[in-house]
């Protein structure tokens, strides 16, 4: 019982920064709408301000001083961000700030090396704090008990300020109704501001708060977002109530499942949020989303013709340079164009969903890399000959595409996107955790072409072949009957739904579809590298393909094709540069400012801004 | 779209056609400089001060020897495409890096596709010359197997019947624990595993892992946890009072690396691998100590020492070759012997392409502030390792 009791307060504990930091995001998301990545960025800088303001400040006014000290100066930092980056881009179609977001992830990343080195920092120790109380005979670390008391402090603080006070009156309006705010005279742009700025500094005070029981790194910023969404989103997006609630049932959780399933630490809360959303598709405490609200935003969109005599001109001629690029290019060049083309036909097949179904994904590197893995184990374990296990790429992927979408399906906008999430976590714990099978993390190795395709130029020809039918099959389809009741359950499910569309069996076909070219996409990339790692599979590998279509501009044909072909591009040229995270995120940024309706999207109105001063220059 | 790829690979290539010192030698690194700083740093700073000292005493074959860094992000495919990079356009003659050993195990396997030498200095996996080994495949480092086996041999003296492990849940980690079973089962059949806990990697819940080894009651625990990892596990279990009256053994966890951060909270009683740099007999080990400390201000990890041996290894590779086609760098590994390294004579053995660099054994104490190894000692790979027969049978045959 003492056991028990003792688990109990060591999760309760666990809660207390994972609460706060995921507060701080609810908030954001509740009123800006803005997924922000970058939340655990804040959190790693709140950690790293607090240890260098504990150092300077003593005893104990010095530590909890250091730690309010730290909120509010990531505070300042997030308000910063937000309008410098964030506050140009709200036009911007929906999700799209979270392109933002992942270049201030780099940003942050480069200036925390920069500003205090790589060398881990252990937290300081709460002065008078150190040791253990015994309750039942059970040590319990006493600053738990401190976190454990704190945590019910700041969640009335903070409901206080949202249900007491005139500026928590405002961030409810505008968490129901932004424009009816925006109507009623409140500064919005202020507005938002603070809000973010006050879910920084949240994020910071969660960073300082756990600087006793770990420290600062330079890699939590990636380590704790995951568990960040999970508790948003079982708690349901945009409830303070909720977070609090889905944080303590996830880190009890956890410390159950230390103790009697000691394996189970990868995929726990996965397999928790997972049947929570099925079970509730919007989270413990979370309201449905307001229908609709994809395509309000921005201009209405011109609908998607096929490309006219000029464009696929383009396209030929730009097919021909690829065709005879070996006569020219050295090896690399092709080495690198394969990449591209693999990268581009995965970022097509996402598009394919996202811009046409309106569907967003966040793990739609399952089944790049499920099709990686299912041919790459046919190689490994059966030597089958290398045709037969490509071929088998994209089947593999779209049967788990069938399989995971079935569960997907009927959620929708973030609970949707947290759900693939969901899946595919799973589907990397599997890749990483069955060892007698897929060898963990040591991948499956020496996964080469057949002899005939074995050489650069060969290979390149095949992979031409397969990514330019993938990207052509994909596009036929959005002009077939079927990608206009794709669309049409995008804009209107329910005026689909009363012209006898069955918008969720189309937008199952429709994720099953792009699963399997994902997969094929994975089913060129293995021979390509010659081996397969769960690195495929993770979060960060959605998240790539999924920054890709939005830079590229979601509402066009090319969004994908051509982000993909940048962001390769540019990373092989940054990364021989010291400091090419700090150069690459802003250069996203940047790209996000300029081009709101992504790289495609901004050069189409472009032209047709300037065909019309032409036209009426004409006139 | 056409003219922005031209547009970009027109930059790629000028930012790639800068004139190299045309009389160098040139090697490709490949590491996760970003990813993993706070080990890459120091790793690239001890291939800086070799190579200061290797050109400064006239090169190799009459050249400067030279290393073309690259960030491959702690992503295998990258890797994969900055080797082709390195060996098809920037004029390397062969590749080195990689500190994760999936990411080393990805060159390994494209270097033996394609011909080109790949001396994998710090991955630690097993694999990567048993399991999975190819003749293009040289490897520096004591791998996982023989640290842990160190550890049991140290294990078994003691009258400890019942153990729990603590290791990140992965690769690496699951290897570690393997090894230490098997060689400490071997060595003592009597002892019993009671409690195994896996934290994701560097994720850990470390007071709930630490509550669950206190409620397995273990006589000794075997811990593999290292960075912030172990950090947070020594100050919950030292807290907790999970370490009195225990011993523990901890692979990797006299490393600087990974003490150093822990400053006086050190766990004081672990029997560890490590490098004892501060404590180094008068010889070619505290000259590199000494050398490094003029050359940077700053004290060395044991990723210096792997850096400047890494470089050693190629320099005297290349004087032996006398060319640096692959066919003969690759032929120059093989048995190479390298005089007054700061380990002593190092030699890469042919049977299975790995060298016997050792490791550091010795207890944890805390003195002025700082976590140091006492009681330490070197000791050489060659008895932890299996028989030369079931190598062979591990190889993939050749």
């Amino acid at each position: 019982m003492a056991f028990f009791l003792a688990q109990i307060l060591t999760g309760l504990a666990n809660a207390a920064a994972l609460f706060l930091v995921a507060s701080g995001l609810s908030l954001i998301f509740g009123v800006t709408r803005i997924v922000n990545f970058a939340h655990g960025s804040f959190y790693m800088l709140g950690a790293f301000v607090g240890v260098t303001l504990m150092d300077i400040l003593p005893g104990h006014v010095g530590f909890w001083g250091a730690i309010l000290l730290t909120g509010l100066a990531v505070g300042l930092i997030g308000a910063f961000v937000e309008i410098v980056v964030l506050r140009p881009v709200y036009r911007a179609p929906e999700l799209f700030q979270l392109v933002a977001t992942f270049g201030v992830i780099l940003v942050i990343q480069d200036l925390a090396l920069m500003i205090w080195g790589a060398e881990d920092r252990l937290g300081p120790r709460a002065p008078g704090l150190r040791g253990v109380w015994r309750i039942f005979g059970e040590p319990v670390p006493k600053y738990d008990i401190v976190l454990i008391a704190i945590t019910p402090v700041i969640l009335f603080a903070l409901w206080y300020l949202i249900t007491r006070t005139r500026m928590g009156t405002l961030v409810r309006a505008a968490t129901q109704d932004r424009e009816m705010v925006g109507a009623l005279g409140v500064n919005q742009a202020w507005l938002f501001t603070g809000v973010f700025a006050l879910g920084s500094a949240l994020a910071g005070l969660g960073g300082a708060l756990q600087l006793p029981k770990g420290g600062a790194d330079l890699l939590m910023d990636f380590n704790i977002i995951g568990s960040v969404f999970v508790v948003v989103v079982i708690g349901g997006m945009g409830s303070l109530p909720g977070a609090f609630i889905a944080a303590v049932i996830i880190s009890v959780l956890n410390v159950f499942g230390v103790a009697y399933l000691p394996q189970s630490t990868l995929v726990l809360m996965y397999v928790v949020m997972a049947v929570v959303l099925i079970v509730r598709p919007y989270g413990l405490l979370g309201r449905e989303e307001v229908a609709g609200e994809h395509g309000q935003v921005g201009a209405p969109e011109r609908p998607i013709r096929p490309y006219g005599a000029r464009g696929r001109m383009v396209v030929i001629a730009l097919l021909a340079a690829l065709a005879l690029l070996p006569l020219v290019a050295d090896k690399f060049i092709l080495t690198l164009m394969i990449d591209v083309i693999v990268f581009a036909l995965f970022a097509a097949s996402l598009h394919f969903i996202l811009g046409s179904g309106g569907l967003v994904s966040f793990g739609h590197a399952a089944f790049f890399g499920g099709g990686a893995y299912a041919a790459a184990l046919l190689v490994f374990h059966t030597d089958t000959p290398m045709e037969l296990a490509f071929i088998a790429a994209p089947f593999a992927a779209g049967l788990l595409a069938l399989g995971i979408g079935w569960f997907c399906i009927r959620l929708s906008g973030v609970y949707f996107a947290m759900l693939t999430l969901a899946f595919s976590q799973l589907v990397w714990s599997l890749a990483f955790q069955w060892r007698s099978v897929t060898r963990g993390d040591d991948g499956l190795v020496n996964i080469w072409p057949a002899d005939w395709l074995n050489a650069t130029a060969p290979f390149y020809y095949f992979t031409l072949a397969m990514g330019v039918g993938g990207i052509l099959f994909l596009r036929h389809i959005i002009h077939a009957p079927f990608g206009y009741a794709l669309r049409a359950g995008r804009d209107s499910p329910r005026q689909a739904e009363a012209m006898g569309i069955n918008v969720k069996r189309v937008q199952f076909a429709a994720f099953a579809v792009a699963g399997a070219m994902a997969g094929l996409a994975g089913g060129i990339f293995v021979f390509s590298k010659g081996s397969v790692f769960p690195t495929e599979l993770e979060i960060a590998a959605s998240f790539d393909v999924l920054i890709v279509v939005f830079l590229g501009g979601v509402k066009t044909l090319a969004g994908g094709v051509v982000g993909a072909a940048f962001l390769t591009g540019v990373e092989d040229w940054l990364t021989r540069l010291e400091y090419w995270r700090l150069i690459l995120g802003l250069l996203i940024i940047a790209v996000v400012i300029i081009a709101p309706e992504g790289i495609v999207g901004s050069l189409r109105t472009l032209w047709v801004r300037i065909r019309h001063i032409e036209e009426e220059e004409a006139k | 779209m056409k003219l922005l790829r031209t547009a970009l690979l027109a930059a790629t290539a000028a930012m790639t056609a800068l004139p190299a010192l045309a009389d160098s030698i040139k090697i490709g690194e490949i590491n996760h400089y970003k990813r993993l700083a706070a080990f890459a740093e120091p790793y690239k700073k001890g291939i800086e001060l070799a190579l200061s000292e290797i050109n400064g005493a006239g090169g190799v074959m009459g050249k400067d020897l030279e290393f073309i860094f690259r960030d491959d992000q702690g992503d295998p495919a990258e890797a994969v495409k900055i080797a082709e990079d390195l060996m098809t356009r920037e004029g390397t003659v062969m590749i080195t890096g990689s500190i994760l050993s999936h990411v080393g195990l990805a060159i390994s396997s494209f270097a033996n596709e394609k011909g080109y030498v790949y001396l994998a200095a710090e991955p630690l996996a097993d694999s990567l010359v048993w399991s999975s080994g190819n003749p293009y495949t040289y490897r520096l480092r004591a791998s996982t197997w023989v640290q842990a086996a160190m550890l049991a041999e140290e294990a078994a003296k003691t009258d400890a019947i019942k153990y729990a492990t603590i290791a990140p849940n992965y690769a690496y980690g699951q290897d570690a624990v393997a090894a230490f079973k098997a060689n400490l089962k071997r060595l003592k059949p009597e002892v019993e595993f009671v409690a195994e806990q896996w934290p994701a990697l560097f994720k850990i819940d470390a007071g709930a892992e630490a509550q669950a080894i206190e409620r397995a009651k273990p006589d000794a625990i075997y811990n593999v946890t290292f960075g912030t990892d172990l950090a947070k596990f020594v100050r919950e279990g030292g807290d907790r009072g999970l370490f009195d009256g225990r011993k523990v053994y901890g692979l990797l966890t006299g490393e600087p690396e990974y003490l150093d951060p822990l400053g006086d909270e050190a766990p004081e009683g672990w029997f560890v691998t490590g490098y004892p740099w501060y404590d180094l007999p008068e010889g070619p080990g505290a000259d590199f100590v000494a050398a490094y400390q003029d050359a940077t201000g700053e004290t060395p990890k044991i990723g210096s020492l792997v850096g400047y041996m890494t470089a050693q290894s190629i320099a005297a590779a290349l004087t032996r070759a006398g060319a640096t086609d692959s066919e003969s760098i690759r032929a120059a590994f093989e048995d190479l012997t390298i005089e007054d390294t700061p380990i002593g004579t190092l030699h890469y053995r042919a049977l299975d392409n790995q060298s016997n660099m050792g490791a550091y054994v010795g207890t944890l104490a805390v003195k002025d502030g700082k976590g140091v190894m006492v009681d330490w000692e070197y000791k050489a790979p060659a008895p932890y390792m299996p028989t030369d027969e079931e190598i062979m049978a591990m190889r993939p045959a050749e």
